[in-house]
């Protein structure tokens, strides 16, 4: 009777225990095995969420890439999932995570991807599968011609590791430059230097004020003029503060990013906004729109953008007859120090997201070294001024032909789109990325906000002084929860925090029960023995 | 002994089911939710003390703080505790963009909702809207016929009426593209009125794709002839999101 009853009780508690476990453990998955090899007589059907620059050619080369991989493989079926939008691509990953309904690959940022590691083994560590003899980078069963793990440019491979592993691909490289209006420059006596600085970009810009005595600017004639504008203020913080050598965070979360030097930034910034030399995106529109109907001088904007930029831009939104004509040159965003230029690097990475099938994964991984072939790389380039991920597509006689053809059309040799591509060839060296941990993407939104409130405030006749600047750091904490979120990779701070005391109660009568069992058995185990002797 | 352990055990297991209730909330969706109609209660739009006429408001500075109540007629999107909504009273419109709103407040709104709106008068790319906004729901509806605007098409009147419920009659349709190049996203329609053409758009926020209008709007044909209710938008130029449409047979 005993003996039953004893081992009833450890029935129970293994059962209680498991079921314990199996609740701990519903919000992740078990880690990614790579099996022996890929399963081609079973049937595989994957999703890709992807993002275009509301670019129907980028769409058309995704569609035609699933076509041809799936001739490739033909028992793997690729399904496309379209947008515009790497913010909705989050947004939806986030909600899709909780309910194990994520994409099977999707092209998304590094900071995303931090976040979306708050699930367990959501997203798939990639290093094994690169390193695969058969199935890995560049691997002896891959049926297309697969890049090397060397053939990746190392920057942008760099840009994937997240604590020491690889949860990503690059897929696509892009920078930010400066779009001028060389003839208004030239018009207003100055000369473009080798390198933008900050300086010059100033100086011109309150020189561009300058109005007639009917209100009309006298540069160009209108009504409206905001001689620097800046698409992405986000990164306009983060390239000043990387260009001065001052804090923004370090590489494992802590936040640095409220320091003097911001500060600074930002009285010299809320001073050129105050004679609205200095506008937004956010809150003036597209810099391009401004650019080409003769409103913008320097217009900042990603090289991925650069269809839109300049009077003969393939891709325009304003109406025809507001076009002016003016030469453009594409710049480096302006510099601090010109010896030591510094611009970011950025532009779609691809992930895998981890499924109960192993087998599906490597589905999802064979798709996306598809996604890094030639013919992918190079096509999806010339849609924008992006680079490609590979020194392989890079220097293809295809690619380079491409390059060497600069402004023979105005459409897929636009002069603009392949000087952006090449600024970004040619400062690879100096581009840089920065920390990804869990609450990075907040700490990069604030970064721009700061930019936002700073200039938004001057133009509602704010005073923007040390009050006004040391409330608005305060702000930045309480909104983007820097004060919880940081300091920590893949671990979402947000969802746990301190134990309820239900559970606490609950493990404290669990740990009490282990001991009486423990303290009962010994019993028995030395009664037994004593009955024994 | 033995009883105590056994009872002690399957208190444990009692606790630890309970424990396994899974609380976590799962992020919402951003999708625009289906806007219901407030009894219709006409009431005198008398403006309440520091709120501003739709001629005030009208005639104050960019940047400048701006008090107005004004009556919800269309919710375009929610997500993050910002709302992005459609209102007007019986003089004029106003786009209220990312104002502050929770989940639950949203939900509150109504076609017909009375609201008072502090924010900031602002323009982006030619659409004068309200930023930076909170409100508070008052009493009161008014619900918003659709203004016929077809013979101001083309004329620099039009602008006078941005962001209100209008109508157009007896357009052609020239052309409709998706924004990529499938449905999901945004409609772009090119619609011409005497030999001139306009940009339209299904905003896929404001309609969503199970929609009578987005599934319409999709099947249309260069040629066809139709009827459009939306709001007046503006994006560098009249660029009016389509709420219904009918086509002409």
């Amino acid at each position: 009777m005993k003996k039953r009853i004893f081992a009833f009780a450890l029935a129970a508690i293994v059962f209680g225990m498991t079921m314990l476990t199996g609740c701990h453990g519903s919000r992740g998955m078990k880690p990614f095995e790579m099996p022996e090899q890929f399963d081609e007589s079973g049937q595989y059907e994957i999703t890709f969420w992807a993002k275009n620059d509301t670019n129907i050619t980028q769409v058309e080369i995704y569609q035609k890439a699933i076509e041809d991989f799936q001739q490739i493989y033909p028992n793997i079926t690729v399904n496309l999932r379209l947008y515009t939008d790497y913010g909705k691509i989050y947004n939806d990953v986030i909600t899709n995570i909780s309910t194990n309904t994520t994409p099977n690959v999707c092209i998304t940022y590094p900071d995303h991807i931090a976040t979306y590691m708050t699930g367990s083994n959501t997203v798939v560590a990639l290093d094994e599968l690169f390193d695969d003899p058969r199935y890995g980078l560049g691997g002896a069963e891959i049926k297309f011609d697969s890049p090397t793990k060397e053939e990746i440019i190392p920057q942008f491979l760099a840009e994937c590791e997240i604590d020491g592993k690889h949860y990503a691909l690059p897929y696509m490289r892009s920078t930010e430059a400066c779009y001028v209006n060389k003839t208004y420059v030239e018009a207003l006596g100055y000369e473009l230097p080798e390198t933008l600085t900050w300086d010059f970009v100033w100086e011109v810009s309150e020189a561009a004020m300058e109005q007639n005595e009917d209100g009309t600017y006298k540069i160009n004639g209108q009504n409206v003029l905001i001689p620097f504008i800046y698409k992405s203020t986000d990164n306009m913080m983060i390239q000043m503060l990387r260009q001065q050598g001052a804090g923004y965070s370090t590489a494992d979360g802590e936040i640095l990013i409220f320091n003097d030097t911001t500060k600074e930034l930002l009285y010299t910034i809320a001073e050129h906004a105050e004679t609205g030399a200095f506008s937004t995106f956010k809150i003036s529109s597209y810099p391009a729109n401004f650019l080409n109907a003769g409103q913008c001088i320097f217009a900042v904007d990603s090289t991925a953008g650069a269809t839109w930029m300049g009077s003969d831009a393939p891709l325009i939104d304003i109406a025809e007859d507001k076009l002016v004509n003016f030469e453009t040159e594409v710049m480096t965003i302006p510099q601090f120090d010109t010896d030591d230029p510094k611009m970011i690097s950025q532009g779609p990475s691809v992930c895998v997201f981890n499924k109960a099938d192993p087998q599906e994964v490597m589905a999802s991984w064979l798709f996306v070294q598809y996604l890094l072939t030639n013919d992918v790389q190079i096509t999806y380039s010339q849609t924008e001024g992006y680079v490609p991920v590979t020194s392989k597509a890079q220097n293809s006689e295809e690619y380079r032909d491409y390059i060497s053809r600069m402004g023979e059309d105005n459409d897929l040799h636009y002069d603009v789109k392949i000087k952006a591509a090449q600024l970004l060839m040619d400062n690879t060296d100096n581009t840089f990325v920065t920390p990804v941990f869990n609450g990075s993407a907040s700490l990069r939104d604030a970064a721009g906000q700061m930019i936002e409130n700073t200039t938004k405030s001057v133009n509602r006749k704010k005073e923007v002084n040390e009050q006004f600047l040391n409330e608005l750091f305060d702000d930045m904490v309480s909104l983007y929860r820097l004060d919880q979120n940081a300091g920590t990779v893949g671990v979402n701070t947000d969802d746990l925090g301190p134990l309820p005391a239900t559970s606490v109660a609950l493990l404290a009568t669990l740990a009490a029960v282990w001991v009486l069992i423990i303290i009962y058995a010994a019993y028995g185990w030395i009664k037994v023995k004593k009955e024994q002797k | 002994m033995k009883k105590l352990i056994a009872l002690m055990m399957a208190l444990v297991l009692v606790f630890a089911f309970a424990g396994c209730a899974k609380t976590e909330e799962a992020p919402v969706a951003e999708e625009s939710a289906p806007v219901e109609e407030a009894p219709v209660e006409e009431v005198a739009d008398v403006k309440g003390e520091g709120v501003m006429t739709y001629a005030e408001y009208a005639a104050a500075d960019l940047d400048a703080e701006v008090v107005i109540e004004a009556y919800v007629q269309g919710k375009q999107s929610w997500w993050d505790n910002k709302a992005t909504v459609y209102t007007q009273d019986q003089d004029g419109a106003y786009f209220l963009y990312e104002m502050a709103c929770s989940e639950e407040d949203y939900a509150k709104l109504e076609v017909g909702t009375k609201i008072k709106v502090t924010g900031f008068k602002a323009e982006w790319a030619g659409e004068v809207e309200i930023v930076d906004a909170t409100f508070e729901i008052l009493e009161g509806s008014y619900v918003a016929e659709p203004m016929d605007a077809t013979d101001l098409l083309g004329k620099d009147e039009l602008i006078d009426h941005q962001n209100k419920l209008v109508s157009f009659k007896g357009l052609t349709v020239e052309a409709v593209e998706y924004k990529n190049g499938e449905p999901g996203d945004d409609i772009y329609v090119t619609l011409s009125k005497d030999g001139a053409s306009y940009e339209f758009c299904v905003e896929v926020y404001l309609t969503g794709t199970e929609t009578e209008v987005y599934t319409t709007v999709g099947t249309l044909a260069a040629g066809d002839v139709v009827d459009v209710e939306g709001f007046l938008y503006w994006y560098e130029g009249v660029n009016p999101h389509i709420t219904s449409i009918a086509v002409a047979q």
